[in-house]
C-alpha cells in the first residue's frame, strides 16, 4: 500500500492563480522521498492540500488508503506535519503546545506530557520546556515543530524545508534523528533547497517546477543522469595558457586555477597522468558546484524552455486565428 | 473512540482557553470588575438614589442584574472573538484543522471557553455588587440558565465575527456598533414601561432586552417579557447561530485558502 497517493491534483488559488496544474505522486510506505524544487514551484501547495490546509480545486489524496476527502478523519491520523512557516502559539509554553496538540489528536493528557517529555528530551529542548515559544531561537522552533508532529506517532510525517536557517550540528543530528525515525518505520517526506541533503537521506525524489512534476524517480537513477562533473584544481605553479588535456576541455579561471570536464565514466588516474606529464602540480581539488545542483538547474532550464517554446507558438496560433 | 477522541480534544481546547485568559487577567477579568464599580456607584448609588422605585426595587437593585448580564455578553463575546481570530491570525489554528477533530467540537471548545469566561467575569461582577447592596436571588436556577444561555449565544456571534474578521479593527466594530448600542437600549438601565408606546414595541424587537430581562426574572423575580418567551427566543438564536458557525467551519471559510 502507498503511504500517500496524489490524483491529477490541481489548484487554482483565489487570484487565479494556476499552483498545481494535475499532479501525481506515489509514495511507498517506509519510503524516505524529497520533493525538490525551485521557489514556487508548489511544494508547499501540495503538502499545504495533503494536510487539509489548503483546499484543492480538483483531484485526490490518498493517504494509507484512506481519501482525505471522504475519510478526513481516518486519513489526518496517519499524518504529522512540520509546515514551512511557524505556526505555533508563541505565547505559549512550549510544553503545552505539544500536550494541546496530542489533546487534539485524542490523546489524554497524562500519556500526552510523557510523550512531550520524550520528544522535548531527544531533540534538545527540554530545558526550554517552560518557555514561552516566542523566546526560542529560529532552529529550536524548527525541533519544537517537528516534536509537535510526532505527539500522535504518525506513520508519515510530511517536513516542508526542516532545515532551513538551522545550523551545521543541528542539521547533522536532525539528519540522523530522522532516519532513525524512517528505520523504525515512519514514511519521511522532505522539501528542502540543499541538494546534498536530499541526496544523503532520500531513498526517492519528485522534481516539481511551475505546477508540474518533472522528474519522479530513485536517487540512484537521478544520479546516474549525470553526464559530466566540472573539477576545480588548485595549481602550485601559474600558468599562463590553457594546458591541452588531451580529451579533457580545461578552461583557466586564474592563474592557479584550473578547471576541467570529466564525463561521467572517466577515471581520474589519467587526467593525472596528463597532468603529471605537464609538470602541473595540483595542491587541492573541488567540485565546481554540488553534482546534484547542476543537474537539478539543466532539469528546470529544460523545463522552462520546453514551456517558453509551447507559450510562444501558442500565441502565433492566436495571431493566425 | 470517536466520542472519546473528541471529548479528549475538546476538554484540551477548554483547558486552553480558561489557561488563556486566567493568564492575561488583568486584560481580562479586572477591567469588567472596574468599570461595573464605576456604574454602581455612580448610576446606583449617586443618581440612584434621587429616582423612584422601579417594580418596588430601588434603582441600585434593579440595574444590578443588567449590569452582571452586560457584563457576561461582553465579556463570552469578546473571549471568543478574539481568541479565535488570534488565533487565525497568527496561524496555530492550523493546529486544528490538521488534526481530525470534529468542527463540532471546535465550536463547543471555543464557546465553553466564552462561556467561562463570561460565568467567570459574573461572578466577580456580582461579587463587587455586594459592596453596594444585597439582593436576595428570586431564583438560583433560573439566574444560572439565562446566563449560560446567554453566554453561549454570545460566545458564538463571537466566533462568527472572528471566523470573518480580515484585521484586529473588525473585532471591534460589531461590540462597538452593535453589541454595545442593543445592550444599553435593551433595558439594562430602565423599564421599557418607562417608554413611548412606540419605542416600546420596538424596544421588543431586540433579543438583548429578553436575555435581560430573563435575569432579572431569575435575580429579582421581576421582568418585561415572560420568562418563557425569553427562554424560547435565546435557545432559537443558539441554535440558529450555531448552524451558522458549524457551516462556516465546514466550509473552511475565513480559515483555509
Ligand atoms: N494564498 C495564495 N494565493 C495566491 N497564490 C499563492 C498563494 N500561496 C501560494 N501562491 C503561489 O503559488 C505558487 C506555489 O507556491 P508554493 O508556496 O507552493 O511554492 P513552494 O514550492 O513551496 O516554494 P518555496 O520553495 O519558495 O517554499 C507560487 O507562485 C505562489 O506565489
Ligand atoms: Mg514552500
Amino acid at each position: 500500500m502507498n503511504a500517500l497517493e496524489i490524483k491529477n491534483l490541481r489548484k487554482t488559488y483565489s487570484n487565479g492563480f494556476e499552483a498545481l496544474k494535475g499532479v501525481n505522486l506515489q509514495i511507498k510506505q517506509g519510503d524516505f522521498f524529497a520533493l525538490l524544487g525551485p521557489n514556487g514551484a508548489g511544494k508547499s501547495t501540495i503538502i499545504g492540500i495533503s494536510c487539509s490546509l489548503i483546499n484543492k480545486t480538483s483531484g485526490n489524496v490518498i493517504i494509507h488508503g484512506h481519501d482525505l476527502h471522504k475519510k478526513p478523519r481516518q486519513a489526518k491520523q496517519h499524518l504529522g506535519v512540520v509546515p514551512q512557516e511557524f505556526n505555533f502559539n508563541v505565547f505559549e509554553p512550549i510544553e503545552e503546545i505539544l500536550v494541546n496538540q496530542a489533546g487534539y489528536y485524542g490523546i489524554e493528557r497524562q500519556e500526552a506530557f510523557k510523550r512531550a517529555e520524550i520528544y522535548l528530551k531527544q531533540l534538545e529542548l527540554w530545558d526550554k520546556r517552560r518557555e514561552m515559544a516566542r523566546n526560542l531561537s529560529g532552529g529550536m522552533k524548527r525541533r519544537l515543530m517537528i516534536a509537535r508532529a510526532l505527539m500522535h506517532h504518525p506513520k508519515i510525517l510530511i517536513l516542508d524545508e526542516p532545515t532551513a536557517g538551522v545550523d551545521i550540528e543541528i542539521r547533522r543530528t536532525m539528519w540522523a534523528f530522522l532516519q532513525k525515525l524512517n528505520q523504525t518505520g515512519t514514511t519521511i517526506i522532505l522539501t528542502t533547497h540543499y541538494l546534498e541533503e536530499a541526496e544523503q537521506l532520500c531513498k526517492n525524489i519528485a522534481i516539481i517546477d511551475q505546477g508540474n512534476i518533472i522528474k519522479d524517480c530513485t536517487m540512484n537513477n537521478l544520479l546516474s543522469e549525470l553526464e559530466h562533473e566540472c573539477l576545480v584544481l588548485n595549481l602550485k605553479t601559474s600558468l599562463k595558457t590553457v594546458p591541452q588535456l588531451e580529451a579533457y576541455p580545461a578552461s583557466l579561471i586564474d592563474e592557479k586555477t584550473l578547471e576541467v570536464q570529466i564525463k561521467k565514466n572517466d577515471s581520474l588516474n589519467t587526467l593525472f597522468q596528463i597532468l603529471t606529464k605537464l609538470e602541473i602540480e595540483v595542491l587541492s581539488m573541488r567540485n565546481k558546484s554540488n553534482r546534484l545542483e547542476q543537474l537539478f538547474l539543466d532539469l528546470v532550464k529544460k523545463e522552462h524552455h520546453v514551456q517558453q517554446q509551447g507559450s510562444s507558438t501558442g500565441i502565433v496560433n492566436v495571431f493566425k486565428r | 473512540m470517536y466520542l472519546k477522541d473528541n471529548f479528549t480534544a475538546y476538554k484540551t481546547i477548554v483547558i486552553k482557553e480558561i489557561l488563556r485568559f486566567s493568564r492575561i487577567w488583568i486584560q481580562t477579568i479586572i477591567p469588567p470588575a472596574v468599570t461595573m464599580g464605576l456604574y454602581f456607584v455612580i448610576f446606583g448609588q449617586l443618581i440612584g438614589s434621587q429616582l423612584n422605585d422601579i417594580d418596588n426595587y430601588s434603582y441600585m437593585d434593579y440595574i444590578v442584574p443588567g449590569l452582571i448580564i452586560m457584563s457576561i455578553i461582553t465579556n463570552s463575546y469578546s473571549n471568543v472573538v478574539s481568541s479565535f481570530y488570534s488565533t487565525k491570525f497568527h496561524h496555530h489554528i492550523e493546529e486544528l484543522l490538521i488534526s481530525p477533530i470534529a468542527n463540532f467540537t471546535i465550536l463547543a471548545g471555543y464557546v465553553s471557553g466564552g462561556v467561562a469566561r463570561g460565568l467567570i467575569v459574573g461572578v466577580v461582577v456580582t461579587l463587587v455588587s455586594l459592596f453596594f447592596t444585597r439582593i436576595e436571588i428570586h431564583s438560583f436556577a433560573v439566574t444560572l440558565l439565562i446566563a449560560v444561555l446567554t453566554a453561549t449565544l454570545f460566545s458564538l456571534a463571537g466566533l462568527i465575527n472572528a471566523i470573518f474578521a480580515k484585521s484586529f479593527d473588525d473585532i471591534s466594530i460589531v461590540p462597538t456598533f452593535v453589541l454595545t448600542p442593543l445592550t444599553y437600549l435593551g433595558g439594562v438601565f430602565y423599564s421599557i414601561e418607562m417608554l413611548p408606546e412606540f419605542w416600546q414595541n420596538i424596544s421588543l424587537f431586540n433579543p438583548v432586552l429578553y436575555m435581560v430581562n430573563g435575569f432579572r426574572m431569575g435575580m429579582l423575580g421581576v421582568s418585561d417579557a415572560s420568562l418563557l418567551t425569553a427562554i424560547m427566543i435565546i435557545i432559537g438564536f443558539i441554535l440558529m447561530l450555531g448552524s451558522i458557525c458549524l457551516w462556516l467551519l465546514h466550509k473552511g471559510i475565513g480559515i483555509k485558502k
